[in-house]
């Protein structure tokens, strides 16, 4: 059975053709769409390396099934610099060493982009660390990735007060 | 084959003068952070098909039948690989040619060793066609009863711990050491099995072209993943080329290649199209190594002025029943602590796990944690504060071999991390602090240690007529920041400015850097650059002092000194010339030199070589639930020179996180009726996540050391878990009076005690 689906992935529509109804986001995004910045570190929701941004919402795409997203917008790692201008976070995120290896960090960044936006953690660290604990880092790059929300957080609550002044 | 790696070019990296010592930001930064950096399981050959592995579910015991027809009829698969039908190899996978080929599991029979083991591979289309493939085999067993943990079965002596080290060592006289005492402990301390858990499964993209093998998977080390492979299929290790540039980590996992890596090489064969095949997060707990479970017995004997008299470090530890890797938990109690008698020694019993390996510092962790306790207990029964205690049993020299150190600021990590913490206002009892919410504080600290090692690399300079290099060396970077710390060191070693440079690396058509483990590569790799660039340098300076057109002529090979691409004479520095004139007047497209780094045999004999450092603790204890938080982590080290400070600030953190980890939070569960590990997942194997982790603080200290190596570098991938288990265990003791010596320390060893 062939299913169809409709899905924005960084603000690009596309149609994408299903023939398996067992596929997750995570591995149509990696296998069949050749997005492979988001990353698999466990399949099961436990580790956070395949954070994306759905409809705005930070999600484990390893545990959504693709065919439950028809129609919804979604925004990956790759989506998130503009050209070659890198997102407040994704700055942060270098100045601050906020990762070793790299493996969890497009998850952490997805992460650390939801949680700004939700707006829960503002500029405490204690929330911040909180808040950013579904997403595992072996390396242990903790202190950085934490310095680098609450830079990020600063910078774009600057920048939007700039705008809306 | 390999693509480009555009490292970042930014203005943070574009430096004048030296770049060794500053704090630069990673070039693989930009890749890393928008998710453009290639790791292996990102590759996607056209053509390619999808390998997931059957595993068993029992863990010991043969496979009676596989249901090979149920997963072949399953839309999508394309074979089954099981060991009736699998790909010849060359080599027995169980032969043992040397002390780094560890036996695996490649279907050479329907035997199984652990849980977790691989009985067949499914191959399909599709992942989740292979993934329900693998599902359908529905093996059947014949079981035999699992032999699990330490008191599995006859202790014995191993061979050699370690990696050739003696599995006893006795210095001095043990029994005078014990006469010689007025205060004695005796303490035993149990350590689980801990697993890399690197964040990246074991992956591989495996192409074959005729007998040329390709490969995207993550090394330590290529070289000598490329003899295994080459060994085991029989074709030479030249054909096998391959690609990381990144791994996902690795902590000693990814050092050796794997089973699982072979079978999909294997897979790739048998199917005649790319196969990728990646470790599924359960499949990591068997085959690709983990730390050994440890049961450690401590004597120590000291005098009256709280001096130790004697060290005995008795370790207990597991090892698979069909392989040797020996945790060498005892060693650590060799070169800490001084003492007129040391004895070490070790015993192993077999189990049927997976073969331990070498996991993030082997035998210095588990050694470490119980060695640091140990004494914490000793300082007490003598009345002295910890600090005091270890200053009072500082080695002066190391302590088994009377030599003396290449260079220890070991007194400096105590006392700049105790200024830093605070530790003066520590009360000698345990529970005696509290917190304004009523939570019970305690203060621990453990020293810290690792050896400055050196493996064998190599690398080729190139300067090219536009007067620009290049550096070339295969190495690996598995998140410590090899692609940065080498770009800096290739920089200096070329006389030329960061953005004048490309460093190539991470492929193994490059010249062999060895392995990157044992903290080693930054020193090892670092020298054969620094002997490259010096090496390419000492040819322009010969095309140019003989020349009378030259400014430099005359000046001699020692003559030169090589800054931002000019050759200056030595005694004249207003007389230079720049590398593409030299190149241009002798028509040159460019010029080239090889270096190696190696330890240095001579040094070696005369110095013990060790990293040094000092962590300390603070914890809270919730005195009615018996919840552990720490709440404050401070470590000093002194590891030789630093190449990179902000990165290795990241890897002493990332370690020190290891050592929390170990003493409140990682262990593998075993259920003892079936051998098989409860909890391998990253749900219930705990490892730190960002709200258990305190604020933390590093601190370097300077140390110059003209011995361990030219650029003076010692290594720090693994020396912040040691002290820092230690560390937090003894905050805990001091915390609550409650000296807990099996870790990680659970609440339920602490709430009966509370109340
Ligand atoms: S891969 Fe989705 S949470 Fe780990
Ligand atoms: S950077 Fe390696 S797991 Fe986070």
């Amino acid at each position: 059975m062939n299913h169809s689906i409709s899905l924005t992935i960084n603000g690009v529509l596309r149609e994408v053709a299903l023939a398996d109804p067992r596929v997750t986001l995570l591995d149509l995004l990696r296998e069949r769409l050749d997005l492979t910045g988001t990353k698999k570190g466990c399949d099961r929701g436990q580790c956070g390396a395949c954070t994306i941004l759905v409809d705005g919402r930070r999600i484990n795409s390893c545990l959504a099934l693709a065919l439950s997203h028809d129609g919804a917008e979604i925004t990956t790692i790759e989506g998130v610099a503009r050209g070659d201008q890198l997102h407040p976070v994704q700055a942060a995120f270098i100045a601050h060493d906020g990762f070793q290896c790299g493996f969890c960090t497009p998850g952490q960044i997805m992460s650390a982009i939801g949680l700004i936006e939700e707006g829960q953690a503002g500029d405490d660290p204690e929330r911040v660390r909180e808040c950013m604990s579904g997403n595992l880092c072996r390396c242990g790059a903790y202190s950085g990735i934490t310095e680098a929300v609450l830079e990020a957080h600063a910078n774009m609550t600057a920048a939007k007060q700039r705008r809306s002044a | 084959m390999t693509p480009e790696i555009n490292l970042t070019r930014d203005p943070a990296h574009l430096r004048h003068g030296s770049s060794i010592g500053q704090p630069l930001t990673r070039t693989d930064g930009v890749l890393k952070v928008t998710g453009k950096a290639r790791y292996a399981a990102d590759n996607h050959p056209p053509g390619m098909l999808y390998a997931v592995i059957a595993t068993s579910c029992i863990a010991r015991g043969r496979v009676k039948s596989l249901d090979v027809a149920a997963a072949k009829r399953h839309p999508g698969v394309v074979d089954v690989m099981t060991p009736a039908h699998k790909p010849e190899l060359a080599e027995d996978p169980d032969a043992k040619g040397n002390p780094f080929a560890f036996r695996m599991e490649l279907l050479q029979s329907d035997e199984v060793r652990y849980a977790n083991q691989a009985i067949a591979v499914v191959i399909a289309e599709t992942l989740e066609a292979a993934t329900e493939g693998a599902a359908l085999l529905s093996p059947r067993y014949q079981v035999e009863i699992a032999r699990v943990g330490l008191d599995a079965g006859e202790p014995y002596a191993p061979p050699v711990v370690g990696i050739g080290n003696p599995a006893e060592v006795v210095h001095g006289e043990i029994d005078a050491g014990f006469a010689a005492a007025s205060k004695l402990t005796d303490a035993t301390y149990e350590t689980p099995a801990q697993y890399h858990n690197a964040m990246e499964p074991h992956a591989i993209v495996a192409v074959w072209d005729g007998d040329k093998l390709f490969l995207d998977t993550p090394s330590q080390g290529m070289a000598i993943a490329q003899g295994r492979i080459g060994g085991l299929l029989g074709i030479p290790p030249g054909n096998i080329h391959i690609n990381s540039p990144f791994l996902g980590g690795g902590f000693g996992s990814k050092g050796l290649v794997s089973g699982p890596q072979m079978l999909g090489i294997m897979a790739a064969r048998l199917v005649g199209r790319p196969v990728n095949l990646v470790l599924r997060r359960s499949q990591m707990y068997g085959p690709v190594g983990h730390r050994a479970s440890t049961r450690q017995r401590l004597r120590l004997g000291a005098d009256d002025a709280g001096v130790l008299t004697v060290i005995d470090h008795h370790a207990r530890i597991t090892t698979s029943s069909f392989d040797d890797f020996y945790e060498p938990a005892a060693d650590a109690s060799h070169t800490l602590y001084a003492s007129p008698a040391i004895r070490t020694a070790h015993e192993a019993v077999r189990v049927d796990t997976g073969t331990p390996l070498f996991m993030r510092a082997p035998g210095e962790a588990t050694g470490s944690i119980a060695l640091e306790s140990a004494i914490d207990e000793m300082a007490f029964a003598c009345g002295i504060d910890p600090l005091d205690f270890r200053l009072r049993n500082y080695a002066e020299v190391e302590p088994t071999t009377g030599k003396p150190f290449s260079s220890k600021a070991l007194r400096q990590c105590y006392a700049r991390g105790a200024e830093r913490f605070g530790w003066a206002r520590r009360p000698l009892a345990p529970r005696q602090m509290r917190d304004e919410n009523g939570f019970l504080v305690g203060w621990g600290m453990g020293t810290a240690t690792f050896p400055a090692l050196m493996f064998q690399g190599n690398a080729r300079a190139v300067i090219r007529a536009d007067g620009s290099g290049v550096m070339e060396s295969g190495a690996h970077d598995m998140g410590q920041g090899a692609w940065t710390a080498l770009t800096q060191i290739s920089a200096d070693a070329l006389g030329l400015d960061l953005g004048e440079i490309t460093f190539r690396s991470g492929t193994s058509d490059l010249p062999d850097a060895g392995i990157a483990g044992g903290s080693a590569h930054t020193a090892t790799v670092g020298a054969a650059i620094h002997n490259a660039g010096a090496a390419v340098i000492a040819r322009l300076a010969e095309l140019a002092t003989p020349d009378e057109r030259s400014p430099l002529f005359g000046a001699g090979n020692a003559g030169v000194v090589a800054r931002q691409g000019r050759l200056h004479r030595r005694d004249d520095e207003t007389r230079s010339e720049s590398y593409a004139e030299i190149l241009a007047r002798a028509g040159l497209a460019e010029i080239d030199a090889s270096g190696t780094g190696a330890a240095d045999p001579a040094a070696q004999s005369h110095y013990a070589m060790h990293a040094h450092g000092a962590v300390f603790a603070e914890v809270k204890v919730d005195p009615e639930l018996g919840q552990i938080r720490a709440t404050r982590l401070v470590g000093a080290f002194a590891a030789g020179r630093i190449i990179n400070p902000r990165l290795v600030q990241s890897q002493l953190f990332g370690g020190m996180i290891w050592g929390l980890s170990f003493a409140l939070h990682e262990e593998a569960v075993m259920d003892h009726r079936s051998g098989r590990i409860l909890n391998a997942n990253l749900a219930e194997y705990h490892v730190p996540v960002n709200a258990d982790v305190p604020p933390m603080d590093v601190i370097t200290v300077d140390e110059h050391d003209p011995h361990v190596n030219a650029l003076g570098i010692k290594g720090v991938g693994e020396i912040g878990i040691t002290g820092s288990a230690g560390a937090v265990a003894n905050a805990v003791w001091h915390a609550t009076g409650i000296r807990v010596r099996r870790f990680p320390i659970r609440i339920e060893e602490l709430v009966t005690g509370l109340s």
